[in-house]
């Protein structure tokens, strides 16, 4: 009785979060639909986002933030499901390198989200219902092309800059090559240009936990008023220990038993990285839609800029002008450095202007997401150089 | 025009304050024509880009192969990959650049006649300092001391020195003719920095010269001097 209210509860403040978020919202009725790479239009749809500070009087201010796959739109404030603070609060905010009092910042929930831009969790306006399973497939490219749409609704012929790590980097490298007119400059940091297998095969891995669990029930669970929260904690924990390291893993817990001083010869969580990962698992399924795990995992997995340009990446970057940073870390094995240097390899055949960091570090992946000193003097410096080429 | 180029770079040196002894620096950024486009390889901490930056306003770029000073000429917001020139001037097509430059690291590169042809390859000129291996301090160590020579602006031992490809001037010049290099023009300077007098022979040179710099371009468009 108490688990089912439970269950009601997720499932109402999930649909209304996606319905009627906690941030701005801008709708693209019928006649403005989104032409998704799955060769159907999403329409109506509706997309959230987030602004800081202010945009100059010549619109040339513009910094576009794309968030990473269970990242949203709520960048530098207090998260209004968790309460806790923004997932990019040490790069984003008055005086910080992308600084608030300089630059008007845009962070929209991409496509497919669960934070109020449509998504899976959203109500398919055909039967009332969320649309489960019945959501298109979407990609990277529809994704920016939805971004694209907020901001000639907000009219904003060209950003000053558009940033963002993993599959946020994803839709910065793609920003670049669809809109290299409206790109003054480009930071993809920690991301790559095409999905390896082996991100693929671990995608795969967490799509396979939320659908083994049976309260996904075929993706209706919003419906049934059920929730697969096992399966997307499960997902979690195994896509959170690819965004660590084996030494960040060894020096945050090494083999520390948690609350204990002893082995309990059971299977509870000994150990303090076990308990970590059930927290971490935990504490995800509160914010998250375990469609949405599905359908932007999926997006990543289909994501080779390359291919769209006859499998050569150069193409993608012809004859840009477009100012780019790329930034990697050492201990990234989910996008390690030769992705990043793909992409300046690339760019480099073109010549375009291009700065490339490898930064040492243990953290991983996420480590672009954390305190780096080095990433925020980096980040600080090219935009402060970029900014004064364009006059800012 | 010449005045004024003078002028620049001494305000460009003077701002970095005493102690800053990269006279070639000075003298590889006046042999770049104001505006143009620029590819610093082994740039360091990006000394030369700001300078080039400053007093050449040159659209420059910087391939650093130590990842300290790539960040650091990055957070400086100039325009620098991580990368080697032995492996990634590859990378670049035909052209790309008015001047690419190698400053004080041929002798560190793995395969100094390669770097050079893709630099040749890459720009339409060449700029190239070097320490000149020939300087008569460098020969006496080796004739009277017998040992490799180690000198202020070539402090490390045999064993752990990063210059493993070093050159006199006249090896250099040899090395132009190899690669297809026209020298357009040449300076080469005393320890103390002083350009050694254009009307001296090279045999002077590769004697009294320390350092040198070279201005080339490929040989078939050169026009010569």
């Amino acid at each position: 009785m108490v688990e089912a209210q439970v269950l009601t509860r997720d499932f109402s403040e999930r649909v209304r979060e996606a319905e009627h978020p906690h941030s701005a919202v801008v709708r693209f009725d019928a006649d403005r639909p989104l032409r998704l790479d799955a060769g159907v239009d999403l329409s109506p749809f509706q997309i959230a986002y987030q602004t800081y500070g202010t945009l100059n009087a010549q619109r040339s201010n513009a910094v576009l933030i794309c968030h990473a796959l269970t990242g949203d739109q709520h960048v530098a404030n207090v998260h209004p499901v968790t309460g806790k603070p923004g997932w990019w609060e040490t790069m984003v905010g008055p005086g910080k390198p992308i600084d608030t009092e300089r630059y008007f910042v845009i962070c929209p929930n991409v496509v497919g989200g669960c934070m109020g831009t449509t998504g899976p969790s959203s109500i398919d306006p055909r039967n009332g219902c969320p649309w489960g399973l019945d959501f298109p497939v979407i990609t990277i490219r529809d994704m920016v092309r939805a971004q694209a749409m907020l901001l000639d609704h907000l009219g904003i012929e060209s950003l000053f800059s558009v940033a963002g790590g993993s599959m946020g980097g994803m839709q910065v490298v793609q920003w670049a090559a669809s809109y290299p007119e409206r790109v003054f400059s480009a930071l993809p940091i920690a991301t790559g240009t095409r999905h390896s297998a082996q991100n693929i095969a671990f995608h795969e891995v967490g799509r396979q936990a939320v659908m083994a669990d049976p309260e996904w029930r075929h993706g209706r669970y919003l419906v049934e008023g059920s929730s697969p929260q096992r399966g997307l904690a499960v997902a979690r924990m195994g896509a959170h220990i690819t965004y660590l390291s084996d030494a960040a893993l060894h020096r945050k817990f090494g083999r520390k038993f948690q609350d204990r001083n002893n082995p309990t010869f059971s299977f509870d969580a000994d150990f303090e990285v076990e308990s970590y990962l059930r927290y971490q698992g935990s504490t995800f399924v509160e914010r998250f839609d375990a469609n949405s795990y599905l359908y932007l995992t999926r997006a990543m997995d289909y994501f080779d800029l390359a291919a769209d340009y006859d499998g050569v990446l150069a193409k993608a970057f012809k004859g840009t002008t477009t100012r780019f940073c790329v930034i990697s870390f050492t201990s990234d094995w989910l996008f390690p450095t030769s992705e990043s240097r793909a992409i300046v390899h690339a760019l480099n055949a073109g010549s375009a202007r291009v700065s490339f960091a490898e930064i040492t570090t243990d953290k991983g992946h996420d480590a672009f997401l954390l305190e780096e000193p080095e990433l925020l003097a980096i980040v600080r410096g090219f935009l402060d150089s970029a900014g004064k080429a364009r006059g800012l | 025009m010449l005045l004024r180029r003078n002028h620049d770079l001494t305000m460009a040196e003077a701002a970095r304050g005493p102690g800053g002894s990269r006279v070639d620096l000075v003298l590889v950024a006046a042999m770049v024509e104001r505006g143009s486009r620029v590819l610093d390889v082994g740039c360091g901490d990006g000394e030369l880009l700001r300078l080039l930056a400053e007093a050449r306003n040159v659209d420059g770029r910087g391939i650093e192969l130590s990842r300290e000073g790539v960040n650091e000429c990055v957070a400086k917001g100039l325009a620098v990959i991580q990368g080697d020139a032995d492996t990634d001037l590859a990378d670049y097509p035909d052209d790309a650049f008015d001047y690419v430059i190698l400053s004080q690291t041929l002798q560190a590169t793995r395969q100094p006649r390669a770097v050079l042809e893709h630099m040749l390859r890459i720009g339409r000129h060449a700029i190239v300092s070097f320490p000149n291996f020939g300087h008569w301090r460098i020969r006496l160590q080796i004739l009277l001391g017998g040992q490799m020579p180690q000198t202020d602006n070539l402090p490390y031992a045999w064993y752990e020195s990063p210059n493993i490809h070093f050159c006199t001037i006249k090896d250099f010049r040899q090395l132009c003719g190899v690669a297809g290099a026209k020298m357009k023009k040449a300076v080469a300077l005393n320890p103390w920095g002083k350009p050694l007098r254009l009307t001296a022979p090279w045999w002077f040179w590769n004697l009294f010269g320390e350092q040198a710099v070279f201005l080339l371009s490929r040989k078939p468009e050169s026009k010569g001097q």
